[in-house]
């Protein structure tokens, strides 16, 4: 066993991914308990206590940030690396470069969080780094993409397999949204403070055409990579249709890029614009769901693994989320649709419904089951990631039903009229209303936190029984070797 | 042989697959914010419009400190509902000196776009330090810090020479300010020279007095000038019901 795990490190470097995924579990739980708190702020406002760092204004980038980058980020970097050099069957190129993206990516996180607490931010919605921080990650993404490309080019195998494609237009749609979105001059050399080089309605449209990819490629594209390599892995079975995934790949990448600015309906932004966003939007719901088919189908003769297997119940249950909320997206962007949804809760709820019904659920499913194969043990608790799955889905139906209940229900009185058509609703009383639902989204977010808690416990304890399992092994070959009288 | 091209040779040349890919993501994004920038409609030709004085500027780079735009849009659709509540839907015009824009993605409060003189000095004043005292109700967190800090206006110079790098017509040279002598009247090209940036600021507070305490200049006078001046500049008494619809 010790021969093979040591031969394992010189055909791969796990040393890395092995980093980023209990870095994408730390962040995990920061951002998520960020989240809560912030719910929580606004059924209670109390928990503002008065101090800036705080108030929900500086917080909410900071839960934003670090669930999106922090926890998904790293959660990216993890899979991409270690999806590679399996898929490759190659080690990845140049640890040093791998490590300057670990360490670019963690400051990065750390820095931007730092600084929102205390006011520094460009007041962009998930573009809110300041600018040396942006260079900073723009260099960062540089070497990923350089480790990436070098790393395919050594495959071993002929053929690019399809989760590469998939981190791949990742890579790249990243690159070109974070450099354009960030354009912005600086107050002065040593001002952290600058101004974006748009206004108005075009930064608006740069802003979402960023803010829907990032939701695009980042947390689409990238955890289709994950999904395009796990899925199948659990299940021991092919993807469903190769064909499917070649058609499912070019259509998203092409489609995304459209959307955005059905951010902007009913706004200042030209109605061509959003016009043909909401088109594409609609189209997007066809690729969305040929993925989410492909990876749900993979499974079909092996249903059984369902009652049997708690990680294949985190994938499926993720896609059958991804479906769900691609639908709901769609629906969204249609006008008529969107003038009651847009500014509400409605729409936190969408977004929610995606990123933890499933960039999250299948981060963990991926995590459950990368992380034994990297200590090269087994997990520590089957049944613990059973409680993590039920935690997690129960805190998820409760988050988006609050939600729903909330968006609509606002919605639908800012629109009233009275008899006499007056309005029959001031906006406070539509707060009012608010304050049940969002303090049940509070309580689905407590849920959802307990969850990755409990995941956090189960993965230090099969890190330690790992750890325990292998310095015993080492102690046994060395007490044999000592008695052979080497 | 000759070379057939199939989806496989894709999968098997890494370059090609960039390519692709990068040919295929570029064109949503051409397509939709190049013209943007180009068609002359995009922006609505109205009058009134002004980039924001030192001291409005100063209340926005707080507005976007605090993260207001994460519960505020600062952008009226055109419904029946919204127009009662808020005023007239917003023109692209009214934005076209954010830098960033402000238009938000959420109303956990009520929008802002036209909130410029619907309430008091005193109210604002009131309502930022302790919400619930004047809206009990109200969930908005108590920013009770913005009338003890004293206001750091020491870089607004540097600040207004960067807004003129994106774009912001602030003057540096007597051309420039004869230019915004004919676009904006002379009182306000006064206001938007840079070199006299800190003596406009500080005459703006003293005359405005938005914090109610002429004696110390705190971020709250700069935030409520800002909030105050909101939606304020264009006269749409001058307007045809129809003209705007021309550009959307």
């Amino acid at each position: 066993m010790a021969h093979g795990a040591s031969a394992v490190d010189t055909q791969y470097n796990y040393e890395i991914v092995k980093k980023f995924a209990i870095m994408a579990l730390v962040w995990g739980v920061l951002g998520m308990i960020a989240g809560t708190y912030i719910a929580a702020e606004l059924a209670f406002p109390f928990l503002n206590f008065n101090t800036p760092e705080i108030t929900f204004g500086r917080l909410r980038p900071v839960h934003t940030t670090l669930v999106i980058f922090g926890f998904g980020g790293s959660a990216l970097f993890a899979t991409s690396y270690y999806v590679v050099q399996r898929t490759c069957q190659t080690r990845l190129h140049s640890d040093l470069m791998a490590n300057l993206t670990f360490w670019g990516w963690q400051l990065s996180v750390l820095l931007g969080v730092i600084g929102y607490v205390n006011g520094y931010t460009q007041g962009r919605e998930y573009a809110e780094f300041v600018w040396p921080i942006d260079l900073l990650i723009a260099v960062t993404w540089v070497i990923y993409f350089a480790v990436y490309v070098q790393t395919l080019r050594r495959r071993s195998q002929p053929h690019i397999y399809v989760a590469n494609w998939f981190y791949m237009a990742f890579i790249l749609a990243t690159a070109i949204l974070h450099i354009f979105n960030n354009l912005a001059v600086p107050v002065s050399m040593f001002s952290l403070q600058s101004y974006s080089a748009f206004s108005g309605v075009q930064d608006a449209m740069t802003q979402w055409w960023y803010g829907h990819n990032a939701v695009g490629f980042f947390l689409t594209a990238a955890f289709l990579g994950m999904m395009y390599y796990f899925v199948p892995k659990q299940a021991g079975r092919p993807v469903y249709s190769y064909r499917l995934s070649i058609v499912h790949f070019w259509a998203l990448s092409f489609l995304y890029m459209w959307v955005g600015a059905h951010h902007l309906h009913w706004t200042a932004l030209p109605d061509w614009t959003s016009s043909l966003a909401a088109t594409f939007s609609i189209l997007l719901l066809m690729p969305s769901w040929g993925g989410m088919i492909n990876g749900i189908m993979t499974l079909s003769g092996a249903w059984d693994k369902l009652r049997t297997d708690p990680i294949m119940l985190f994938l499926i249950t993720a896609l059958a989320f991804y479906g769900m909320s691609t639908f709901e997206g769609p629906m969204m962007s249609l006008k008529s649709v969107n003038a009651l949804s847009h500014y509400t809760d409605w729409t936190v709820g969408h977004v929610h419904s995606g990123a933890l019904g499933w960039v999250a659920m299948v981060s963990f499913g991926s995590f459950y089951h990368m992380i034994p194969r990297l200590y090269d043990t087994e997990l520590w608790s089957k049944k613990l990631v059973y409680v993590h799955f039920w935690l997690a889905t129960i805190g998820i139906v409760l988050y988006i039903t609050a939600m729903w209940v909330s968006g609509i229900g606002q919605g639908l009185m800012l629109r009233a009229f009275d008899d006499y058509g007056n309005l029959a609703y001031t906006f406070i009383e539509t707060v009012t209303f608010m304050h049940m639902p969002l303090a049940t989204r509070m309580i689905g977010g407590m849920f959802f936190v307990s969850g990755i808690l409990t995941m956090a416990f189960n993965i230090y304890m099969t890190i330690r029984t790992a750890k325990k399992e292998q310095a015993e092994i080492e102690a046994r070959i060395a007490a044999r070797m000592a008695k052979a009288g080497v | 042989m000759k070379f057939r091209f199939t989806h496989e040779s894709i999968e098997i040349n890494a370059g090609l697959l960039i390519a692709l890919t990068m040919v295929v993501i570029s064109i949503g994004g051409l397509v939709e914010i190049v013209p943007l920038f180009y068609i002359d409609e995009t922006i609505e030709k109205v009058e009134g419009v002004r980039p924001y004085t030192p001291l409005e500027q100063a209340g926005r780079d707080i507005y976007v400190r605090e993260g207001c735009y994460t519960c505020h849009s600062q952008m009226i659709r055109p419904f029946r509902d919204e127009d009662l509540r808020y005023g007239h839907y917003s023109l692209a015009a009214e934005s076209q000196y954010d830098h960033p824009f402000q238009w938000g993605s959420k109303r956990t409060g009520p929008d802002l776009a036209r909130v410029g003189g619907k309430y008091s000095n005193d109210w604002h004043v009131q309502h930022l330090k302790a919400p619930r005292s004047v809206v009990p109700d109200s969930i908005m967190p108590n920013y009770p810090w913005l009338s003890e800090n004293a206001l750091d206006y020491s870089d607004i110079a540097g600040k207004m020479r960067a807004l003129k790098r994106v774009g912001v017509p602030y003057s540096e040279t007597d051309v420039e300010y004869e230019q915004n002598v004919d676009k904006f009247g002379k009182e306000m090209a006064d206001m938007f020279n840079i070199h006299r940036a800190q003596e406009n600021l500080l005459a703006q507070a003293q005359q405005g007095n938005f914090d109610g305490d002429r004696g110390k200049l705190t971020e709250m006078d700069a935030l409520v000038a800002y909030l105050q001046m909101l939606g304020t500049l264009v006269d749409f008494s001058k307007y045809d019901e129809g003209y705007f619809t021309e550009f959307r």
